[in-house]
């Protein structure tokens, strides 16, 4: 009730007006609602309500076995799939001890740095629509969806990509992926250097982004913020660099920092982010060319599924398949966090486990839903229309708000 | 890896706290301790004012629960250090029908979602929290539903018993 508006006999001018921005509202690009308080057009106060796409994900976790929790960890930040789903397998290799063939570790460095590209291409094209650039948004939509088709060949979807298995890849890379790939590293250098051509130094752009929501380094780490936006705002932690996984520690990528963090910085960030990703893409099919072609995932067959034809013609794969999916393989009692660069900052998996085939508990580290709670304190003062671009900013994705 | 060995930052805690605060293990490298709730806020403080240790972020809260426990209740704090590049991991359990624990939204504002999410599963209650509701679950609900008590689906099904799958 306290959300509702108060209508009193009072001035009109006096008043404070109500709005609900949300759960369903163009500028929230997701299910979540702030009840904010206007005066005029400045917001007075607000309030921020999450978890209307709650799908309880940590209790389902419990009961699903390791690999059937692949599927949703996709539905977190959906506009980075992969990244999630290679964060957990990482997660459950670290805990059975797997060591991934370096093949691996270069095919899963492509397809994440693919999808850091889509995260951040959506965010900082959309927030060219939010500040009233719409031609961009549409220019470079096409690319995203020359990923999602490389997503496509490798695993068969698009969005919520269930990609990759524990202990590597269900199957190779196929020719088509790579040639896919090779046309999307040529052309989209391109794009991207035309999409920055619009915005960058478009002055419209700049007076409406500038300074706006500048948050201190101190703020964000006191807020634990991650990702571009703690990056924009001068501090540059970044899991790959500073816990390097999947092999980052060979590469040879720079982590951009901005100064104020405030909606420009972040932009400039993680368009900065997209070259770096390109830059670790290269590097990354490079190294693939001296490893043997056939590898794409680790001997680990106690789980990893074996192919269903020798399954069926083959004594030792039908034992295996059994015993993985009765899950009759013991697993180490003990617990791991491990984390990954995701496209909103450390997406972090605490896993506790008892010995069994499910985990007996487990968090996740959610970046959108940490990042996000100080979007109400720091909407106070601010003009209604930069608080919008202040939260297209901040890329808060709905399913990793909620989990 | 990072610039303060785990047994150097554990004579360092150890030094100052003694017996409150003990180790539980080091899975995979990060130095997991224990310590009671009438400590949690002041170690807490330790590791992110000291100068030397500088564990000056909170990477995540989150609760955990073992029925068959004298104190079934966990909450579970993930610290970072940025410039040693450390973790650290401390847990309290707290007694069931006493779940009450001092917030560190004192020390760091991003606890306060962080509190409130461990509210909203587990029930914990953190004393002085300047704003503990629930916070993805509806406001009406009364179960803390990670607990293990609350089912994920009817109870009454028999085609999922664990035992059929070797659990």
């Amino acid at each position: 009730m306290q959300n509702h508006p108060v209508y009193t006999d009072n001035d009109p001018q006096s008043e404070l007006s109500t709005l609900n921005l949300g759960p369903t509202h163009p500028a929230t690009h997701g299910v979540f609602q702030n009840v904010i308080q206007l005066d005029g057009e400045r917001i007075v106060s607000g309030v921020s309500t999450i978890g209307y796409i709650h799908r309880a994900f940590e209790k389902i976790a419990e009961h699903r076995p390791f690999y059937q929790i692949t599927p949703l960890t996709d539905r977190l930040n959906y506009c980075s799939s992969p990244i999630n789903n290679m964060g957990w397998h990482m997660t459950v290799e670290k805990l059975l001890g797997i060591q991934t063939p370096k093949r691996v570790d270069y095919l899963r460095i492509i397809i994440m740095e693919l999808a850091r590209i889509a995260d951040h291409l959506i965010c900082n094209s959309v927030l060219g629509v939010d500040t009233g650039a719409t031609a961009g948004f549409f220019y470079v939509m096409e690319y995203r969806e020359a990923i999602y088709e490389i997503y496509e060949e490798i695993c068969g979807s698009r969005l919520t990509t269930n990609i990759g298995r524990i202990g590597g890849f269900e199957r190779n890379f196929n020719a088509i992926a790579f040639r896919k790939l090779r046309k999307f590293l040529k052309e989209y250098p391109v794009v991207l250097r035309e999409f920055e051509g619009l915005l960058t130094r478009n002055r419209i752009f700049i007076d409406r982004t500038r300074d706006v929501a500048a948050v201190s380094a101190e703020d964000a780490l006191s807020y634990s913020w991650s990702g571009p936006i703690l990056r924009a705002a001068g501090v540059d932690y970044d899991v790959r660099a500073m816990n390097p996984y999947c092999s980052y520690d060979e590469f040879d990528f720079e982590v951009p920092v901005g100064t104020n963090g405030d909606v420009y910085n972040r932009f400039l960030v993680r368009n900065a982010e997209m070259w770096q990703s390109l830059r670790l893409i290269e590097q990354a099919l490079a190294k693939i060319e001296k490893e043997p072609s056939d590898v794409f995932h680790a001997d680990v067959p106690d789980f990893y599924l074996p192919p269903k034809e020798d399954v069926y013609n083959n004594m030792e794969a039908l034992i295996y398949h059994f015993k993985i999916v009765m899950g009759e393989i013991p697993t180490p009692v003990t617990e791991v966090y491990h984390s990954v660069e995701g496209g909103n900052g450390e997406l972090g998996f605490y896993l506790v486990n008892d010995g069994g085939r499910s985990p007996y508990r487990l968090h996740f580290r959610r970046p959108s839903f940490i990042n996000y709670q100080m979007y109400a304190s720091m909407s106070r003062g601010m003009l209604l229309s930069d608080a919008i671009i202040n939260m297209s900013s901040l890329n808060v994705i709905a399913g990793e708000l909620d989990a | 890896m990072g610039k303060i060995a785990n047994d150097e930052l554990l004579g360092k805690i150890s030094g100052q706290f003694g017996d409150s605060v003990s180790v539980i293990g080091e899975p995979f490298g990060l130095l997991t301790l224990e310590t009671s709730r009438e400590n949690i806020i002041d170690v807490l403080t330790y590791l992110k004012n000291d100068p030397i240790l500088q564990f000056i972020y909170l990477t995540d809260i989150t609760g955990i629960h073992y029925p068959e426990q004298a104190k079934p209740i966990g909450v579970i704090y993930h610290l970072h250090s940025l410039v040693n590049n450390v973790r650290v991991r401390v847990k309290v359990f707290l007694a069931d029908g006493d779940v009450h624990i001092p917030t560190a939204t004192v020390l760091w504002n991003g606890a306060n979602w962080m509190e409130r999410e461990t509210y909203d599963f587990f029930g914990v209650l953190f004393d002085g929290h300047p704003d503990l509701r629930r916070i993805l679950n509806v406001d009406d609900m009364t179960a803390f539903p990670m607990r293990k008590e609350f089912p994920l689906e009817d109870p009454n099904r028999v085609d999922k018993k664990d035992y059929f799958f070797g659990r």
